[in-house]
This record gives C-alpha cells, structure tokens and sequence, in this order.
C-alpha cells in the first residue's frame, strides 16, 4: 500500500511537471497554430539562464527569477521577429520544419557552451515547504512547482477568456484571415505569443532544473515528452494540459513501479499513437471539421 | 533521325506528354549521360580511398533523402521518422545476414521491404491526421523504434550492436571502398531513376495532388488513405534500402546513430536540396554530408592546433547546431533550396546577356 501511495505521488508530481511545461507549447500552438518542436530548447534556455545568473554570478533568488523570466520574454520576442516572422503565410509544414531547424540549432549552442554534463542549482527552496502524511514524502520542489502550476495556470486561464489580448490571440488561432479583416494586430499576437510561452518554458525549466538538474540532454528530451501531454488533453486546451500531463505522469510512475522501468521512457509515445489512431483531437481539444 | 530538342524561348508545348519528359532538352540527357560515365568509370579509379568513402556516403544518403521527399516533398506528409527507418533498414539486413544467412543482395532489398511494411504501420496514422497531428505520430515512431532496437537485445543485439558479414556480389567480394563506390552508384543511379519515372506516373501525380489539397485530390477519385500509404511505404523502402547498404558498408551496427538526429538530417537535407525535387534531395545529400564531413575536420584540425588544445570541442554539437541552423536559413531566404539556386544559375548562363 506505501508503495502504492509513493507511486501514485511521484506519478502525479511528475505529471504536474509535464503539464507545466506543456502549457507554454500549448500557449503557442493557440495563438498561431504552430506545432514547437524547439519547446524542450526553450525549457533549457531557461534553466541556463537562471544557472547563470544564480550559482555563477550568485545573484539573489529574487532577482534570478525576475530576469530569467524578462530576458526569456525577450528571447520570445527575438525568435518570433527573427525565425518565424518571414514565415507568416506560408504553408504549415514549413513553420514546423523551421522549429524542428530552430531545436537542433538551440540544442547545439547549449551543448557548445554548457556541455552535456549535468548542472545543479545551489539549494534554496526552504525545506518547511515538503508535505509528509504517513510514509508519503513529498518534497519541497514539488510542492513549489505545484503552487507555480497553479498559479500560472489561473493567470492563463483569466488571460485568454477575459484580456482583450487573450480574445486576439484566440481569434487569430481560430481564423488568421478573419482576424486580419477585423483589425487585430496578427503579428503582435504571434510575438507577444512567442514571448509568453518563451516564459512559461522558462519558469517550468528552472523547476525541472531544481528536481534534476540541468542537462541539455534531459530537458531537450522533457520537449518531446510534451507531445503525448498535448496530444491526450487536446492541442489547444489548457485544462487538457493539465490533465494530460496528470495522466501521462501517472502512467509513467505505474508502469516503472509495477511492469519494467525501462519501458517507462517509451510507454507514453505508444499511448501517444494509440490516442492519435483513436481519438486524435484529445480529449479536451476542439474537433477540427473541414468543409469543402 | 528526330531533330534534336533545344531549349526554346518561350513555353510551346503542345501536349502532356512534353509536360512530363525528364529532359527537356537533348543536352540535359547528354550531360546525365556524361555524369553517370564519370561516376560508374572514372571517380572510383581517381578518387582516394577517403573520397571514395565521403561519395559512397552521399550516395547511401541521397537515396534515403530522395525517399523522404517523396513522402514530404511529393505528398505532403511530414516524417520526422526517417532515421529511425533507416535503422530498421540497416538492422533488417543485418539480421537477415547474420542470423539466416541471405546474401548480400536479398539482404538488402527485404531490408527495404521489410521496412516499408513498418513504415505502413507508423503511416497508418495518416487515414485521420494531417500535417501537424502525423509529425508527432512519426516523432513517437521515431522513439518506439529507437527503443525497440536498444531494447530487444535477443534480436538486435542490444547497445553492443551486430557484426555484419562482408558484403558478396555475383561472387565478388565488394567490401572495399572501390568495388562498394560501384554498388553504392549503381543503386543510387538506379533509385534515383526509378523516383523520377514514378512522380511524372499516375501515382506520382496523385501524390502532388493530395499535397496540395487532399480535399479537392479526393474529390477527383484519389483515395487519399491508400495512396498516404503507399507514399508512406515508398519512402520507408527508399530509407530501408540505403540503411541495408550503409549497414553492409559500415560493417558494425550499433542503434547509436538512428536518432531523431539523424531524422533532422534527412529533413535538412532535403530541405536545403528542395522540396518536391528529385536532384534537390541529390544535391541536399551532397551538401549535408559534406558539410558533416568538412565539420568533422575542421574539429580535428583545431583541436590538433596545440595553442587550442585546452578547448575541447566536440563535433556533435556543431553538427547540430550548423544543421539547425541551415534548415532555418534556407527555410527563411531560398525555401525551395539549392535546386531552385542551380535552375537561377543555369538560366542565367543561358540567357546572358539578355535578361530573359
């Protein structure tokens, strides 16, 4: 029974990860309807960032925090006007090609600098924050990145439904063209999209950095695990995001505690195929119906 | 005797027939012929041995990169499994080779087929999705397989890999970097002039059609899951093929290579050849290739330089980064790649001095 609990723990605190850093791709994909495939890199951007500014240049936890999260608000910035701008009309699958070109490219840069080794943030999350009930240990970083969750999720949530932003860029994602004919400043929305999700990969970078340290290789890989997340909740829903990661956590943390734990790195892409076979719009994602 | 064909100066065909020929003019066909005879004839006798392994290379990847735009550039569909094809292509025919022993030939040719048929069931898919849906199902055929080839160790072997046989043909042994530039440029010739005959037939037309609009392709009779199918598995044959000849030339497989790495590869290289275009994937694999290896010696030459000998770089990363970062140039000022760069080059020897 405790390894039952511990499982069930460590699968929905693993699942909350991946939902946060689903959110940001998700964040891109409703405002412009493009698939990131950089998302892992973005994550990892963000995890150096706050690396550098924390344990090498020793700068208050504060302070980490307010400029990773600005410059990686700018880097959104830069790669909209930069990379994806020159694309705007043109065909879906060369945007995904170019964020497939971006990732290798991020990718390479993090590894010529950081190299593949694993860094470690110096500890300063305070331990009072670790839930314990019984035998069940939750830890600090958990619980922030829960809050963290929460948190960003409530912002979102209010942005998009209420902010004369969040109703642009819904409106972008739903028709370019019409949104376009009604005056709403389509490349504003992208960047301002790119900027945000830029942030929210950033934040959820610096806590998977927390519980596993930095290295290019893992957190690259966090972005394709996104897909399985996006894919079960629905692409353009940020409540499925949630509940997908959930899930997909859930499901990760029980096949490595009772079947094998090598197949726990492969189990969500074969659930992955299965939803695309049988349910392909997720399931809280909006049904795309094509009419001729 | 006909009159020969000269480029004309305006556009005066008069039936689909002349749509569709390969060579427009009589000298395009001359300097393809020219180009086969120097490669079957003469490179193999002048080049190095190291040439010779960098030419074999390109030509192993040009037919798997002419697959992949098939199935991305011809159909629309993007792959972000190629790699991991290429990897099933190479295990087939090693397994087939060590474990029942086919010869070197029928190793490599049920390699392609044998992966065609996994291709189908990762394409499979593609009866519901589109565009962006069937990346991500190709990206999780690309784990799967990555998983399955470490993971099923009684069959591949494991991390430790298989020892391949060396390769035999009509009793000649071709495993030197010579007698295999022969193989290596005859399939490729080959493939490559398969690939073109088939996107001018009916079946290559029904690809272009559902790339650029299945909805209107089905309207016209095309049955879109069938033909995203057979698409899928002409891709998956032209990848395994070039996997079974790589496996044979490299003697030693591991599942190391067959990353999603090695899928972006493929992309950028027919990414920067150009999509939709038989010689751009020729001339992507050229490119990409070279610029491996160009990279790779550069690295070697700076870390040998003794003043940098304290900085260790890796050739990984830069490959990697470089790649990405060709993808996202050509993707941003010449989309339709280093093809569409020669037609501007030809056209413009061909009309100097006037302007058009």
């Amino acid at each position: 029974m405790d390894f039952f609990l511990q499982v069930l723990v460590n699968g929905l605190s693993v699942g909350f990860l991946y939902a946060l850093a689903a959110l940001g791709f998700v964040m891109i994909f409703k405002s412009s309807s493009v698939l990131n495939f950089a998302h892992g890199e973005l994550l990892a951007i963000g995890a150096f960032v706050f690396l550098v500014l924390s344990t090498w240049l020793k700068l208050p936890i504060v302070v980490c925090f307010v400029l990773t999260l600005a410059g990686c608000f700018a880097l959104g910035f830069i790669i909209e006007r930069f990379f994806l701008r020159p694309l705007i009309g043109e065909a879906l699958i060369e945007v995904i090609m170019l964020t497939v070109g971006l990732a290798a490219m991020f990718r390479g840069l993090l590894l010529l600098i950081f190299g593949g080794n694993l860094h470690n943030y110096r500890p300063f999350l305070p331990e009072g924050l670790a839930i314990r009930i019984g035998s069940v240990y939750v830890a600090p970083v958990y619980v922030a990145s829960f809050i963290i969750g929460i948190l960003f999720l409530a912002v979102f949530g209010f942005f998009f439904k209420y902010s004369s932003w969040g109703i642009y860029m819904r409106s972008v994602a739903d028709h370019q063209p019409a949104a376009l004919s009604l005056g709403v400043n389509v490349r504003r929305v992208f960047a301002l999209s790119w900027a945000i999700a830029a942030v929210v990969a950033a934040m959820s970078g610096v806590v998977l950095g927390i519980i596993n340290g930095i290295n290019v290789h893992q957190l690259s890989y966090i972005g394709l695990k996104v897909f399985p997340v996006v894919i079960l909740g629905g692409l353009d829903s940020i409540g499925g995001a949630i509940i997908g990661g959930l899930i997909i956590g859930l499901l990760e943390s029980f096949t490595g505690g009772y079947i094998s734990t090598s197949l726990r790195e492969v189990v969500s892409y074969v659930v992955l195929v299965l939803i695309l076979l049988v349910k392909p719009y997720g399931l809280f994602g909006s049904v795309e119906i094509e009419r001729v | 005797m006909r009159r020969l064909h000269f480029r004309p100066c305006g556009n005066f065909k008069t039936s689909y027939r002349e749509e569709l020929t390969i060579f427009e003019t009589d000298f395009g066909r001359l300097w393809t012929l020219v180009g086969i005879v120097l490669l079957m004839g003469v490179v193999p006798f002048v080049a190095s041995p190291y040439m010779l392994y960098v030419l074999n290379n390109m030509a192993i990847a040009a037919i798997a990169a002419v697959g992949l735009n098939i199935l991305i550039g011809f159909t629309g569909q993007i792959s972000l499994g190629h790699g991991a094809f290429f990897g099933v292509g190479a295990y087939a025919a090693a397994i087939l080779a060590t474990k029942v022993g086919f010869p070197f030939w029928a190793a490599v040719l049920s390699a392609g087929v044998i992966t065609a048929l996994v291709g189908m069931i990762f394409g499979t898919p593609s009866a519901r999705l589109k565009h962006l849906y069937l990346a991500i199902a190709t990206l999780a055929g690309q784990l799967i397989i990555e998983y399955v080839l470490v993971h099923w160790e009684s069959l591949t072997g494991g991390p430790s890999g298989i020892i391949l046989p060396e390769p035999v043909l009509f009793g000649l042994n071709v495993s030197s970097d010579r007698a295999f530039a022969w193989v290596a440029f005859g399939c490729f010739i080959v493939m490559t002039w398969m690939a073109s005959n088939l996107m001018r037939s009916r079946y290559g037309r029904a690809f272009v059609a559902i790339r650029d609009n299945d909805l209107a392709a089905e309207g016209m009779g095309i049955p879109l899951f069938r033909y995203k199918l057979l698409s899928f598995a002409i891709s998956s044959f032209y990848a395994g093929f070039a996997g079974g000849l790589w496996a044979y030339y490299t003697v030693s497989i591991t599942p190391e290579p067959f990353t999603i790495m090695l899928s972006i590869e493929y992309i950028a290289m027919i990414i920067i050849g150009g999509l939709g275009n038989i010689a751009g994937s020729v001339f992507g694999a050229v490119f990409i290739v070279g610029l491996n290896e160009i990279l790779s010696q550069a690295t070697e030459f700076v870390m040998n330089l003794g003043a940098l000998a304290g900085i260790a770089l890796t050739v990984a990363p830069l490959r990697e980064f470089v790649f990405g970062l060709a993808i996202v140039l050509f993707l941003i000022f010449e989309p339709r790649g280093l093809a569409e760069v020669w037609r501007v080059v030809r056209s413009s020897f061909r009309l100097w001095p006037f302007a058009y």
